[in-house]
């Protein structure tokens, strides 16, 4: 069942405060519980400092320093089996930290166990590209630099890959606008018609249910009829509010008056 | 000899059917409305359909073509992203005078749900729009019928195309 809340003054109190759901942390448990992971994660420690280890969800998660990400790859393919790497994404923790989360996801076919190595990297700072080991590297960090502006060293064509080249800014960074910079809003104008059109075309409207009371090119009047496009903006005939002649209910009296309408 | 050949010598009646230049145009025009194959999204699914057997395009001589060349109609089938806006500008550039735009489904219309960086916010911002299809998507016989009032429309216009007014939008 749900919690109870009171509901007697829910009208004047803000009953909505947290914008962003907080996710409850998942349970994590000791590395030594699983015999693959621990003996994975001896291997890496051997030559590469881990900053912490765990396992989440029947994973394993494996924080390092960024400088030993090309290392630690090599070590879990040439000698754990990790012969996949699945996924390598970014997270923007640049608000709150100052820094990016890059993760990469692995996986081990051969036992059909994932391991998630993870590392912190400051906004300005360029990480090593792991293409030399895996293939499916490289749009993965093409993808990472487009969307949040992280260079891989060493990549063999590091450049946009899902935005366009000339595009001005990196969108999954959380300082990004929705509904995009000024360059984005005006990115289409800008590259077809030229800067001088911005005036003629006008801007992006954004509000889907905007009407425009004097625009007579796309939206009609109640009641009488003005010509398509014609200027109404001074003048428009006043039309007086009419209400409907069936009973009006005061709802805020007492639930008698409403027997009394029957 | 059938009873009701015409004697042309006699009575006067000449096989002479009279109209205007206009319709004679406007008729050709719109009885051969040739739109691009050109599909952005999701829509493109429903605009196959209604190219197909179904509800069958052919019959009204819409015929879909694969190059801008050969085609009349644009139909804008779907979401614009940004990154394609400057191609379709560039496809309805190469589209032969006189030519239409079907602006098709929510997308197209006002960017739809896409109110986000990435997305046109309405085709009509890079390209003259003659008629917007609500829906998402929109059924084969919404495009079917927005056909048939793009026939009628071409069948008022005038055929000298420089006398629309639609002309200076297209200037643009």
């Amino acid at each position: 069942m749900r919690k109870y809340t009171p509901k007697g003054n829910v009208q004047a109190k803000a009953y909505y405060n947290n914008r962003f759901w907080d996710a409850p942390r998942v349970p994590r448990s000791d590395v030594s519980e699983d015999e693959h992971f621990a003996k994975l994660l001896e291997t890496i420690k051997e030559s590469v400092e881990v900053k912490d280890a765990y396992i989440e969800i029947g994973q394993m998660v494996v924080h390092i320093n960024p400088e030993d990400n090309f290392k630690t790859l090599k070590i879990m393919k040439e000698q754990c089996d990790y012969a996949m790497c699945t996924e390598i994404t970014a997270v923007d923790y640049l608000d709150k930290d100052g820094e990016f989360e890059v993760l990469y996801q692995m996986l081990n076919l051969k036992k059909a166990k994932r391991t998630r190595v993870v590392m912190r990297i400051k906004e300005d700072q360029a990480i090593e590209s792991v293409v030399p080991l895996y293939d499916s590297a490289n749009f993965a960090e093409r993808e990472m630099f487009d969307m949040f502006g992280i260079v891989a060293n060493n990549h063999p064509m590091l450049k946009r890959i899902l935005m366009p080249e000339d595009w001005v800014g990196h969108p999954l960074r959380k300082s990004y606008p929705l509904q995009g910079d000024e360059a984005a809003q005006w990115y289409e104008v800008d590259k077809i018609f030229g800067k001088e059109y911005r005036d003629i075309i006008g801007p992006e409207n954004r509000d889907p249910s905007k009407i425009d009371r004097y625009d007579t090119k796309r939206f009609s009047r109640v009641g009488y009829e003005v010509p398509f496009g014609a200027d109404i903006s001074e003048g428009e005939k006043e039309t007086p509010i009419e209400y409907s002649d069936t009973l009006l209910v005061n709802y805020n009296k007492s639930s008698e008056q409403l027997d009394e309408r029957r | 000899m059938a009873q009701h050949q015409v004697n042309y010598a006699s009575s006067a009646g000449l096989p002479v059917a009279l109209s205007t230049v206009d319709k004679l145009v406007n008729w050709g025009r719109s009885n051969s409305l040739w739109p691009l194959t050109y599909g952005l999204a999701c829509c493109a699914i429903e605009m196959m359909a209604t190219g197909a057997s179904r509800y069958d395009f052919d019959r009204m001589g819409t015929i879909f073509r694969a190059s801008p060349r050969q085609s009349d109609v644009m139909i804008l089938a779907g979401t614009l992203t940004k990154k394609h806006a400057e191609f379709t500008r560039r496809l309805y550039d190469q589209m032969m005078e006189p030519k239409w735009v079907i602006s098709m489904g929510s997308c197209a219309n006002t960017g739809g749900m896409f109110n986000t960086y990435s997305i046109v916010q309405g085709v009509d911002r890079i390209v003259p729009v003659d008629i917007y299809l609500p829906g998402c998507a929109p059924r084969p016989e919404t495009l079917q019928y927005a056909l048939m009032m793009l026939q009628k429309k071409i069948r008022r216009e005038s055929a000298n195309m420089n006398k629309n007014t639609k002309q200076n939008l297209r200037m643009l």
